[in-house]
């Protein structure tokens, strides 16, 4: 049976405890916006119950373990197709099974879920070094991204340890959402226009611009001419990432 | 910004660049609630050189005036080149300004001797303090242990930096005397001695008493100039195993000479021994990760590590007695020794094992590099059995399945020690 969720990990996890509930497995399971309707089957449709997500968090986390609550999150952020269903399987069979699976490398299911999982980590790491801040004249570092999968919830921490004394901003433009850090508190923020798909140059101080160039001329001179090799730079920083970085504009 | 800054800045990142050291890992160096950044767990490369080299750092002199005139050294006295000084505040500013914008993960700070060494070592101990006192600073930060600096500021200098190095540079005493005659090992040996023995006593008493104040806590590393100087990869990687085993190095580096010098003293390189040097971090990667002893990875018979295939798999060649390895039953230590098989493969076959036995579809997609381990290692298939074990063959077989490249890609070596590259994909891939 399909099952249609509204796109939310609670929503997602709600569906897996529905089907249990129901005992209709599920032979696929699509976000609502993503849903095209079949001839043949009519799916359920399960509304997001908090309760019902965490007590299916509860029960994995029991079985084995946190690593394998936070598996399923990251991967569920990946926003890969067919993602759900991965998780869903994973779930099932993680219940079903006497031994913990979670490092089970000979089942598909869980090789998949930890090759998404690597891919995940690969593009938290690459914000967290690909971030690039810009001050603005109010005195607020602004950054913008659009990564790969969905890991600005899973990035923002790493610059509130670093930065708890600034004001700062990393916004999401495929996305439209932020996180934004007040020098106290974090929250996600959604800005009303699209026009911050680029910071204009009258929002930004003086001395930002100077950084920026001198930037530019360290990484110039950073570089040793007799040594060049493209392709590994490029297998390094993906051309994809480009508009991220000072140094490459 | 004055363009004086931007001069001063290419000139010194200029001539800073051949430290190929760029760690920024290693240590733990927690952040304060209104300071700036931290050094914890992994280092981040914040962007690549065109040569593929990580930028983590802010890599500058604080000077390339330099008294000393090293063969090998850029900076040399009896070289033409243009000379610049930064002041303190200017190293501070920009370490700063870049640090919040997410550029970098911290200083490395090096220098030309200018006066005398405690006079140029002081300077950069004096920045490294005002970092971390006046700015509240806690990111990375590595300085320079100039040789022959007086203990006491040793000393300071490990109270404010991540780590600390000092650079042997060229691989034995007597070819450094030849290139650099102002220069000695003792001179060298002695800070790094100095070091460890801080290192680790200030380490035991901090599980004692816990507000000991951190001492290095990155440890040290230090750098080898390879190619310049007629040393064998066997003395090289025996002086690397003392460095690691004695003064508990953390890294040990090693730097392809690249001829920037037409210095008479030295050998008129073509171009930079890179694929050597590869090798050499592979081979350093074995003794660190893979449990190797140097002894099984050079010796008499073979002080040169192989060019064309990398050197477990040369050692894999050379003992055919210890193979094939079984992966359903061998130790955890074997399994790591089978060509194509890396540390995350290892861990991942020996808790895979537990749910069943493993098949070769089964270590294929664990991620183990087939065209290389299938010669070493049984499965349950058993298909190693068809394929008998004749060393030339095999190493026939392997250098023709592949076109060698003419510009062999360098590893991912100069940072981030905690995911170390499978051994390794390079001339055999694709």
């Amino acid at each position: 049976m399909i099952y249609r969720y509204d796109g939310t990990y609670d929503g997602l996890l709600s569906v897996v405890f529905e089907s249990y509930r129901l005992k209709v497995p599920a032979t696929d399971i699509i976000a609502e916006h993503q849903f095209k309707q079949g001839l043949f089957e009519s799916p359920i449709q399960v509304e997001t119950n908090t309760e019902q997500a965490k007590r299916v968090r509860v029960g994995l986390e029991k079985k084995c373990g946190k690593q394998a609550t936070t598996l399923i999150y990251r991967c569920f952020l990946s926003e890969q197709p067919r993602v759900e269903n991965l998780i869903y399987h994973f779930v099932r069979t993680a219940m079903r099974e006497p031994e913990n699976v979670l490092h089970n490398y000979r089942d598909d299911t869980v090789l998949q879920l930890h090759q998404v999982n690597k891919q995940i980590g690969r593009e938290v790491h690459r914000m967290h070094a690909f971030v690039r801040f810009q001050e603005t004249k109010d005195g607020m570092l602004v950054a913008l991204i659009n990564p790969d999968f969905n890991v600005l919830p899973l990035s923002g921490q790493h610059f509130v340890a670093r930065y708890p004394a600034l004001e700062w901003l990393i916004y999401d433009t495929k996305r439209h959402y932020g996180w934004y850090y007040n020098k106290h508190k974090s929250k996600f923020i959604t800005l009303d226009e699209k026009q911050h798909r680029h910071l204009a140059d009258d929002l930004l101080t003086n001395e930002e611009n100077d950084y920026q160039q001198l930037w530019q001329s360290y990484f110039k001179a950073t570089n040793i001419p007799e040594r060049r090799n493209m392709k590994l730079h490029l297998q390094h920083v993906p051309k994809r990432y480009w508009s991220f970085l000072v140094e490459k504009w | 910004m004055n363009n004086r800054v931007k001069e001063k800045l290419e000139i010194l990142a200029d001539a800073a660049k051949y430290d190929v050291s760029c760690s920024s890992s290693g240590s733990k160096r927690k952040n304060t609630k209104d300071g700036l950044g931290n050094a914890t767990g992994m280092g981040i490369c914040h962007t690549y050189t065109q040569d593929g080299r990580c930028v983590s750092l802010l890599k500058i002199l604080l000077t390339n005036h330099c008294i000393f005139d090293c063969a090998y050294c850029v900076s040399r006295r009896s070289n033409d080149v243009k000379r610049a000084a930064f002041t303190v505040q200017e190293v501070v500013d920009l370490t700063i300004n870049f640090y919040k914008r997410n550029y970098i993960e911290g200083l490395f700070l090096s220098s030309g001797i200018f006066k005398d060494v405690d006079y140029t070592m002081e300077r950069l101990v004096r920045i490294a303090k005002k970092l971390r006192t006046e700015h509240k600073f806690n990111g990375y930060i590595h300085l320079k242990a100039i040789p022959g600096a007086s203990d006491e500021l040793i000393h300071e200098a490990g109270l404010y930096a991540d780590r600390l190095s000092v650079n042997l540079e060229i691989p034995s005493e007597m070819s450094l005397k030849k290139v650099a005659p102002e220069k000695d090992y003792a001179s060298a040996y002695k800070p790094m001695n100095y070091l460890s023995k801080t290192i680790q006593g200030l380490k035991e008493e901090k599980k004692v008493i816990k507000s000991t104040p951190n001492f290095s806590p990155g440890g040290q590393s230090t750098q080898l100039v390879i190619g310049a100087t007629p040393e064998n990869d066997k003395h090289i990687l025996e002086l690397a195993g003392s460095l690691y085993k004695e003064q508990k190095l953390k890294r040990v580096y090693y730097s392809g000479y690249i001829p920037i010098s037409d210095d008479e003293r030295l050998p008129a390189l073509r171009e930079a021994p890179l694929r050597r040097e590869n090798r050499l971090y592979q081979a350093d990667w074995l003794l660190r990760f893979y449990g190797f002893k140097v002894s099984e990875i050079v010796d008499d018979e073979h002080p040169h590590l192989d060019l064309e295939l990398d050197p477990k798999m040369g050692y894999a060649l050379r003992h055919p007695q210890f193979f094939p390895v079984d992966v359903n039953k061998a130790d955890y230590e074997w399994i790591l020794r089978i060509p194509g098989v890396g540390v995350k493969s290892a861990k991942k076959i020996v808790q895979a094992r537990k749910f069943g036995r493993l098949r070769r579809e089964h270590l294929q997609k664990i991620g183990v590099v087939w065209k290389r381990a299938k010669y070493f290692l049984i499965s349950a298939d058993r298909d190693f059995i068809n394929l008998g074990f004749n060393p030339e063959v095999i190493r026939q077989q392997l250098l023709h399945s592949t076109k060698p490249k003419k510009n062999p890609a360098q590893l991912d070596m100069f940072n981030t020690p905690s995911t170390p590259p499978l051994v390794n994909s390079l001339i055999l891939s694709k």
